[in-house]
């Protein structure tokens, strides 16, 4: 039913992730993490992969991967900007300066660029309210922003 | 790793070690140290509560912070991860346990690095693995990362999830202590908890007693955010006044302007007015001034806003995260917000605050968690101590908007 397969070095990686755990699905979270780390998006057919490694069923899968927010069926850009509009953010500006960000990538917010390249959300407090206002591009995270410092970032990534 | 045993580092080790684990856990007891993630609940008191002879045994270390305002776990993740491993293997040792999870919120992928490094580093000097410095005691400890949702820093959705479920949270009793991961007895502590128990061990119960108040023990790391000069996290001793953090450790509020409001513990404690800004900071006062200490989190608002442009923030936080399992709260979220968007909207008359008031009153306690609860705490407090700011949105309310 499915080409999909996992290369060698993830069938190592996920041997180790396995090896954390007394019962099997608690390797759930970790392996929709590594598919989506190598393909940017969790298919249905990685879920069906990942369902038989478990031995659990793919709905299964899909209803768990529903309910987090990091995991996405649809192809996102290559930097994921998350800006966090939370309380200490919202206190110290950050509504004006994510209309910046989407005013500079001339996209609105939750959309992603005609390039692919950046894709811009709305995000929950990312525990860094003493750097507010800030955000989260892919892994790393950027506070203290000002709309120069969101623009030098912006330019600075390719 | 060299660093950190220059400075002493791992010596308490040797010394638990020489004692029995049950001298460990009255140690922590008699220090008086109380769960610093949020709930406030006696730390060896959690840990004696494990069911008797039921092995294996869990520890979980909570490191999903995300209760807003709150960054002082992430600044030990990644400024001092080591001693969160010590604080781990001494709980183990004092609970009988030989496994550990840190669960790491989803975001923390980086400092999942970090954790991970360290804890080869601990490997290789052989204080994880097989017969800890010669002493029979046996521990592992495995990172786990989340995948985003607030709702697992609860701790028995985070079992959930760490089992490989949809996070959402479980009835209670039976309490984790008695089954909780794999259905075994598990000890969940947060972050900083765990950090503390090195220094318990090394100097002695008393003299971490000796910090503090009467009820609220030793020190306690405070995230000051929001409107102040000088935002960051500062430890603290136990009953500091709230005005020392804001006007002296924090450098007082930008631009000079007035204070106007404090969330003491985190978005899901009930927010101060700036006339109590000297309540000590620990349990008890906090608990008397209506509000609680909560994560640690102080979040300051100066009087250049509208308290109901913050409240209703918050509520769109909630309403994200709800999980869905408890009607009142999965419904409860959304009315909230689509009222208090509706007051912002000059779309509101009066009888609208009744309706908040009667609406959350239908959420508290009577969810499996308390993320109703958190909810609830904004919008009765700013209703009870700015209800003016609610009166400044029904001035100007066109005719003709309300059928």
């Amino acid at each position: 039913m499915s080409d999909y397969k996992f290369t060698e070095d993830q069938e190592k990686e996920i041997a180790g992730i396995l090896a954390k755990y007394p019962v099997k699905t608690s390797a759930l979270l970790p392996l929709l993490t590594l598919v989506q780390r190598a393909d940017q998006v969790v298919s249905p057919e990685a879920m069906v992969v990942i369902s038989k490694k478990l031995d659990i069923s793919p709905a299964y899968v899909q209803s768990v991967m529903s309910f987090y927010t990091m995991y996405h069926t649809e192809k996102v850009g290559k930097y994921m900007i998350l800006f966090c509009i939370n309380i200490s953010c919202q206190l110290n500006g950050c509504d004006k300066l994510l209309e910046h960000t989407a005013k500079k990538l001339n996209i609105k917010v939750g959309e992603t660029t005609s390039d692919e390249k950046f894709t811009l959300h709305r995000e929950e407090c990312l525990a860094a309210c003493t750097e507010a206002p800030m955000m989260r591009v892919n892994d790393t995270y950027y506070g203290n922003l000002t709309e120069q410092r969101i623009d030098q970032i912006i330019d600075s990534l390719d | 790793m060299k660093v950190y045993e220059e400075l002493g580092g791992y010596q308490s080790l040797k010394k638990a070690f020489a004692q029995k684990p049950d001298e460990i856990v009255a140690a922590v007891k008699a220090s008086g140290l109380r769960g610093r993630g949020g709930a406030g609940f006696p730390t060896g008191l959690k840990w004696s509560f494990l069911a008797k002879d039921v092995f294996p045994r869990y520890l979980c270390c909570n490191a999903d912070e995300s209760e807003p305002g709150t960054c002082k776990d992430r600044e030990l993740l990644l400024k001092n991860p080591h001693l969160l491993i010590e604080g781990m293997i001494l709980c183990s040792y004092a609970c009988r346990i030989e496994t550990g999870y840190i669960y790491m919120r989803g975001e923390f992928h980086d400092l999942s690095f970090i954790m991970n490094k360290a804890l080869d580093e601990a490997r290789a000097k052989g204080y994880l693995g097989k017969n800890i410095l010669g002493s029979g005691f046996n521990l592992e400890i495995h990172t786990h990362l989340g995948a985003g949702a607030y709702i697992c820093g609860e701790e028995s959705a985070l079992l959930n999830s760490l089992e490989g479920g949809r996070g959402e949270p479980r009835m209670k009793p039976p309490f984790p202590a008695v089954e909780g991961l794999y259905s075994k007895p598990t000890v969940i502590n947060n972050v900083e908890t765990l950090c503390v128990v090195p220094y318990i061990v090394n100097e002695g119960a008393e003299k971490y007693a000796a910090l503090g108040t009467e009820k609220s023990k030793g020190t306690k790391l405070v995230s000051v955010s929001g409107h102040v000069k000088k935002p960051g996290n500062y430890e603290i001793e136990m009953g500091t006044p709230t005005s020392e953090l804001i006007y002296n450790l924090a450098g007082g509020i930008q631009n000079d302007n007035k204070l106007k409001a404090f969330i003491p513990g985190g978005s899901s404690v009930p927010m101060l007015p700036a006339s109590l800004v000297d309540t000590p900071y620990d349990y008890e006062s906090l608990a008397a001034a209506g509000t609680m200490l909560g994560s640690g989190a102080l979040i300051v608002i100066d009087d250049s806003i509208n308290i109901v442009e913050a409240t209703l923030r918050l509520l769109s936080f909630y309403m994200h995260e709800s999980c869905g399992k408890c009607t009142p709260c999965r419904e409860g979220t959304r009315w909230l917000h689509q009222i208090v968007e509706r007051i912002m909207q000059n779309k509101g008359q009066l009888e609208y605050i009744e309706k908040l008031e009667d609406i959350c009153g239908n959420m508290s306690f009577k969810t499996f968690c308390p993320l109703a609860d958190a909810c609830v705490a904004p919008v009765v407090s700013s209703i009870k101590h700015f209800r003016s700011d609610y009166e400044e949105y029904f001035k100007n309310v066109p005719a003709g908007t309300i059928s």
